[in-house]
């Protein structure tokens, strides 16, 4: 592979991971590349999550490893300026605004987070105009679109890690998420997903990889 | 058969083949010097002129002290290594010295307690060394609390050697403090160095007694570490293979 | 890196004044378990006296105590605390930030309350300044010692007690050097020894808590 290819590629290499005494999976090679996104798919329990994870760099892998231009995730200082996890969980806070919240999340990750660029960012998702509600008061699908506002925000090419995004979200919310994906994916950017239900007709060309045949 | 790879677990079964070895060894060598130390402190040493017949029981809560902050320091050790090196049988070694190092503390707090019944009249004295002995059984009870606590073995042996650093680094500090605070108010002292002259039999007896300590620890611990080591690795081969034999 | 820092540290502040009765419920705390002391021991000046400042430095370790324990558990139910981890920033920095908003939403205000309890003590005033004194020493570190025991003990069931067994045998220097100063006071010695074993204890306490609470989180998230 051309040295500049594996600049921006996240590669998991021989992966296991393990759950309690079990194994979850084991000897898991998987590539994304610059541009590409890929569908992580399989069975509840099969480690989906736990792949992700390993990916971004929260969890510690059984066997194997996790690697970012070449350089262990765990290790790369770079790999956080040009990853985006959003996970199962939120990460918005109960008793802040929405907009405050995004802000949190825009400021820790270095984001623009200046309420311009807030505000626009609701916009995309369509949640603009229950910026100043607490998140409390938040439906589901409200709170996963908040959340997701967080992608609107990215301007770079980045590698996206994303557990379950279409949950909870209305036909016009899995339209935006395509939109954002799209978009992504054109300015050279990777994703990396799960979804329990295969991405419908609007969702960009995905690479399939089942997690069920790394079941040991 | 979800195996985890060989080399993972060489070591254990490695050590649990030592320690069958060398334990009746060890066990032997803890009998011989203990009865050999209490032979020596409560038959040949002579009396002593200002406390008579119960500092006797110094030989025995000496030792345990030693032994008690060692063990804490050897299972710091040991936690530090698993977590650093990846190495699973550290780990264990290291759980496996904890209870045995609040053993340990207990009765050097239990004999200390008695040495100052005759001496001073009660059954406990806040002295600077009891009440250090008594910080120590804490920090053994929450490593215990802690590991036990915690479902994942890995990150209950990581959190556990975090918490066994953090005490062990304040431990100098503790003992520092509650000596500060003992002389501000002028307590009573059970000081082992404080005996005029220890006998030179006394001093045999301590030192033989600290050795079968040693032994005994050794071995109580490897024990533990070998019950570790079988229930960690129940799912591969060189445990089956004991149980079935154990089973013939 | 600083921006992280504020960053947590002003989230954490305004989420408490949201909540302001629940976050006041420390010091609430503090005051009821003081009171119980006389109608325990008996409220005779005198002892009280002898007692308060060992009274006081106790009912503050555990009014900390217990209210460090959910200091990441609400994060990491939600994913904030996996955000803060990813975002790149240095853990010891969170862990800092952490602390020092768990110190200005609980610490300060115990500190603050104590010439309340110093009266209901019957303490001279010279020991009530230096209690405060030494409180305002000794809250941070009970702070800092807190989110060890917190980042240890994250999303366990029983995890308010054991974090309480866990972190108390750690806080007995800073009671000692700090009550002993009242203790000081009261006697008519100079206290300079207590306040300097105290303030460096702050510091050492500063230098090695947000690394174990740092390495703590990613030990519960791993």
């Amino acid at each position: 592979m051309a040295p500049d290819a594996t600049l921006h590629t996240l590669a998991c290499t021989d992966l296991a991971c393990r759950r309690g005494n079990r194994l979850l999976f084991t000897g898991v090679n998987l590539e994304v590349r610059s541009g590409r996104a890929v569908w992580l798919r399989g069975r509840n329990g099969r480690g989906k999550t736990s792949l992700l994870r390993l990916a971004a760099g929260l969890a510690v892998p059984e066997s194997g490893r996790v690697s970012w231009g070449g350089v262990d995730v765990r290790r790369a200082s770079v790999y956080a300026a040009v990853r985006v996890y959003i996970g199962h969980a939120n990460a918005l806070k109960e008793d802040l605004t929405v907009l405050e919240s995004l802000q949190f999340l825009a400021r820790l990750h270095g984001r623009a987070h200046d309420r311009a660029s807030l505000r626009a960012a609701l916009e995309r998702v369509g949640m603009e105009s229950r910026r100043d509600a607490p998140v409390r008061t938040l439906s589901q699908g409200q709170r996963r679109r908040a959340t997701l506002a967080r992608l609107a925000l990215e301007r770079q090419p980045a590698l996206w890690i994303l557990d379950e995004p279409y949950d909870a979200l209305d036909v016009d919310g899995i339209d935006v998420v395509n939109r954002l994906l799209h978009e992504h994916l054109a300015r050279g950017g990777s994703v990396l997903l799960t979804s329990h239900l295969p991405p419908g007709a609007g969702a960009p060309d995905m690479a399939e990889f089942d997690l069920d045949r790394f079941a040991p | 058969m979800n195996t985890l790879r060989w080399s993972t677990f060489a070591a254990p079964s490695r050590f649990y083949a030592l320690v069958s070895a060398v334990n009746p060894w060890l066990w032997g060598l803890a009998i011989v010097l203990a009865l050999a130390a209490l032979y020596i402190g409560f038959f040949v040493a002579p009396v002593d002129a200002t406390q008579g017949n119960s500092y006797r029981i110094i030989f025995i809560h000496v030792p345990a002290a030693w032994l008690s902050m060692v063990l804490y320091l050897a299972m710091a050790f040991w936690a530090a290594m698993g977590w650093m090196l990846n190495a699973r049988m550290a780990s264990m070694l290291a759980r496996a010295i904890a209870p045995t190092g609040a053993l340990f503390t207990f009765l050097a707090l239990w004999t200390g307690s008695f040495w100052g019944k005759p001496t001073w009249g009660t059954w406990w004295v806040w002295d600077a060394r009891l009440t250090s002995e008594l910080i120590l059984l804490f920090l053994y009870l929450g490593y215990i609390a802690l590991v036990s606590s915690i479902d994942d073995v890995v990150r209950g042996d990581k959190a556990g050697a975090v918490l066994a650093l953090v005490g062990a680094v304040n431990v100098p500090i503790i003992y520092f403090s509650v000596v500060w605070w003992n002389t501000l108010h002028q307590g009573a002292t059970i000081s082992a160095t404080a005996a005029p002259k220890m006998a030179q039999t006394m001093l045999l007896a301590m030192l033989l007694m600290t050795l079968s300590f040693w032994a005994y620890a050794f071995a109580v611990v490897f024990t533990r570490a070998q019950a570790l080591a079988v229930e960690r690795e129940r799912h591969t081969d060189w445990a089956r293979s004991l149980a079935g034999k154990e089973l013939q | 890196m600083s921006a992280a820092f504020t960053a947590v540290y002003t989230r954490d502040l305004r989420l408490a004044l949201r909540r302001r009765v629940e976050a006041l419920l420390p010091v609430v705390f503090f005051i009821v378990a003081v009171s119980l002391f006389p109608v325990g021991v008996g409220p005779e000046p005198q002892t009280l006296r002898v007692i308060a400042s060992g009274v006081v430095w106790v009912c503050a370790l555990l009014a900390s105590m217990l209210s460090v324990a959910n200091l990441y558990a609400v994060d990491l139910l939600d994913g904030s605390l996996e955000q803060m981890l990813l975002s790149g920033h240095p853990p010891t920095l969170i862990a800092s930030a952490k602390a020092a908003a768990h110190w200005t939403i609980t610490g300060a205000p115990l500190v603050l309350a104590a010439p309340l309890i110093g009266l209901l003590l019957d303490m001279s005033p010279a020991a009530l300044a230096t209690l405060v004194a030494a409180l305002l020493l000794g809250t941070p570190i009970l702070s800092l010692l807190g989110g060890v025991g917190a980042a240890l003990t994250l999303g366990l069931r029983s995890a308010g007690v054991l974090l309480i067994l866990l972190i108390l045998p750690l806080t007995i220097p800073a009671l000692i050097f700090g009550s002993g100063a009242v203790g000081a006071v009261d006697s008519g010695i100079s206290a300079s020894g207590h306040f300097s074993l105290l303030g460096a204890l702050l510091i050492f306490t500063a230098l090695i808590a947000p690394l174990s609470t740092a390495m703590a989180l990613r030990i519960a998230l791993e």
